[in-house]
């Protein structure tokens, strides 16, 4: 059943479209997400951007059918997400996740499994090619067997990453996937996740360094609890739009400046 | 060379002794083996809270229908799940997290079953509650042991692969389908049962360190989450057992001598360790 729809989505023109609708959530009785609507669909990389406590992750959680919206609708591929999706992956951040848990990186990855296997059943030849793959594609060949706890942030993230490959999800959720990386393993995931959309999947992360949003998203919803501007990054990515979000605490700075011209610059390329 | 044997088998030819060794098998094991998921969830404090919330349940049982086996057994389950439910909702319900709320249920609900424990005059018993006697496990002791063992046993090792999902990363399990809010309540549930069925054995303080030293000391060694449920169990289990015999050679007593041996191979776990003890290379 997982093949034949990822093949669909897959290079073949068909795009599976994520809309959300007028949405509105509250978290512990106080209002997080305030009338955000979006539409996107697979092969993209979307960036949240907002200052903390804008809502990014309250947002992510949302799509991911982790919370109920109060207001609004979630439509995957034109069904309401009501609790999860097989078809939807959810990256925590990386410091909410106990690294001394006793668990290998290939356990990590076969947890992807369990909407496939459930409770008992024991992992047939299907599986276990998948996780293999899963495994090859990130990378984690020699660290497979290794505890989460000795890898690099990096590799962390990438394990995290090859379980969502593993359920043969087509959306991945990713909360501030770069917070901690150093520089090369912040490369190493840019290329990950544009290999990630271009192969069809649709990537949303909520993301906090704005001078790198040009290099690495086609599109962003910027949001301070209420959506501030949602489009390409050419066209939204400016500093009318960020400082709404942000206020007047932000500093225009040369970098941001640097990347504002990079987000237009792009823009001219796709015009051609 | 036989007077040593006979020396060393001497406790078995006592009735209450074997009672008492098939007793600590049994809560040995199940509590060894549940001490996993108190040590891999980080719930000990959350446990020991619970533990000490059995004391007034008993002692309300006690008030309400006299002493007894079962109605203790359900006295302290009540209590505990008020206990546990109440500082749930406590912490959905205030700005009061669930760990503060827990402290000032359980030591509320604590003290209440002393002052009435101590009012019904039955201090004999309440000492006995505290740190229980494993020597003295009547037919319906063992019985609740061995039902919840087998409960305990059989729902915990069905649903590890759920459950340790969810110990990992809730928001992680939740979005793959895991029920996560449902397991929260059974595995809470579970370990209840767990306390309560060494309850007579080591009383309602001690049984806390029946339920996470076990697993504790394996975690000093092992990276592997099965060599943690079913080493758990044994080191529960062995030391337990190991115990009675000391205790009756050594004259001392049995249920605390259960808890010490765990301490003590807590503390040599941690000397020894070569990866994650005190002198770690």
């Amino acid at each position: 059943m997982s093949h034949e729809i990822h093949d669909e989505c897959d290079h073949c023109g068909h795009h599976h479209e994520l809309v959300v609708d007028g949405l509105v959530v509250d978290y512990r009785k106080t209002r997080a997400v305030e009338n955000v609507s979006l539409a996107t669909s697979c092969g993209n990389c979307v960036a949240f951007v907002g200052p903390n406590g804008a809502g990014k992750s309250t947002l992510l959680k949302s799509i991911a059918g982790l919370l109920r919206p109060t207001v609004g609708n979630i439509l995957w591929r034109g069904t309401k997400v009501g609790k999860w999706s097989r078809e939807i992956a959810y990256l925590p951040q990386r410091e909410q996740i106990d690294w001394s848990f006793p668990i290998t990186v290939r356990g990590v990855v076969e947890m992807g499994r369990y909407p496939q296997t459930g409770w008992w059943k024991s992992f047939n030849k299907n599986d276990d090619e998948v996780v293999e793959q899963a495994i090859d594609e990130m990378q984690l060949r020699d660290l497979a067997d290794r505890q989460i706890s000795e890898l690099s942030g990096g590799q962390q993230q990438r394990a995290f990453i090859a379980r969502a490959l593993a359920q043969e999800a087509h959306v991945l959720l990713l909360d501030e996937p770069f917070t901690g990386l150093d520089r090369p393993a912040q490369e190493g995931l840019v290329t990950v996740l544009e290999r990630l959309s271009t192969e069809g999947r649709l990537v949303i992360a909520s993301h906090h360094e704005l001078a790198t949003v040009p290099d690495i998203f086609d599109e962003v919803l910027i949001m301070a609890t209420h959506q501030v501007a949602y489009g390409n990054v050419s066209e939204v990515f400016t500093w009318e739009n960020i400082s709404a979000a942000y206020g007047d605490g932000l500093r225009r700075s040369p970098d941001l400046e640097a990347a504002f011209a990079r987000a237009q610059e792009n823009s001219q390329e796709v015009g051609v | 060379m036989s007077g040593f044997i006979d020396w060393l088998l001497e406790p078995l030819q006592h009735h209450y002794n074997q009672r008492a060794l098939v007793a600590a098998l049994l809560i040995g094991f199940t509590n060894g083996y549940a001490s996993a998921f108190v040590v891999l969830r980080r719930a000990a404090l959350k446990v020991g809270s619970l533990s000490h919330a059995l004391l007034p349940g008993i002692a309300v049982a006690i008030l309400i229908t006299g002493l007894s086996d079962w109605s203790a057994f359900i006295g302290g389950l009540i209590a505990a799940l008020i206990v546990g439910l109440g500082s749930l909702a406590v912490s959905r319900g205030s700005r009061i997290d669930q760990d503060s709320a827990l402290a000032i249920l359980y030591t509320a609900a604590f003290s209440g079953g002393i002052v009435i424990l101590r009012r019904l005059g039955v201090t004999n018993e309440l000492s006995e509650w505290l740190f229980g006697n494993i020597m003295n496990m009547g037919n319906n002791d063992l019985w609740i042991a061995f039902i919840i063992a087998t409960i305990a046993l059989t729902t915990l090792t069905a649903l590890q692969r759920p459950l340790v999902m969810m110990m990992f990363e809730p928001n992680v399990a939740a979005s793959l389908g895991v029920p996560v809010r449902a397991l929260n309540y059974v595995l809470m549930g579970l370990l209840i049962l767990v306390l309560i069925s060494s309850l007579q054995a080591v009383g309602c303080i001690l049984a806390l360190g029946l339920l996470v030293t076990p697993a504790a000391i394996m975690f000093l060694f092992t990276n592997s989450t099965s060599k943690l449920f079913w080493g758990g169990g044994i080191i529960g289990a062995v030391l337990s057992m190991s115990a009675i015999f000391i205790g009756w050679w050594l004259d001392l007593e049995q249920g605390p001598t259960i808890v010490l041996l765990l301490g003590i191979a807590f503390a040599i776990g941690f000397l020894i360790s070569p990866r994650y003890g005190l002198f770690k290379r």
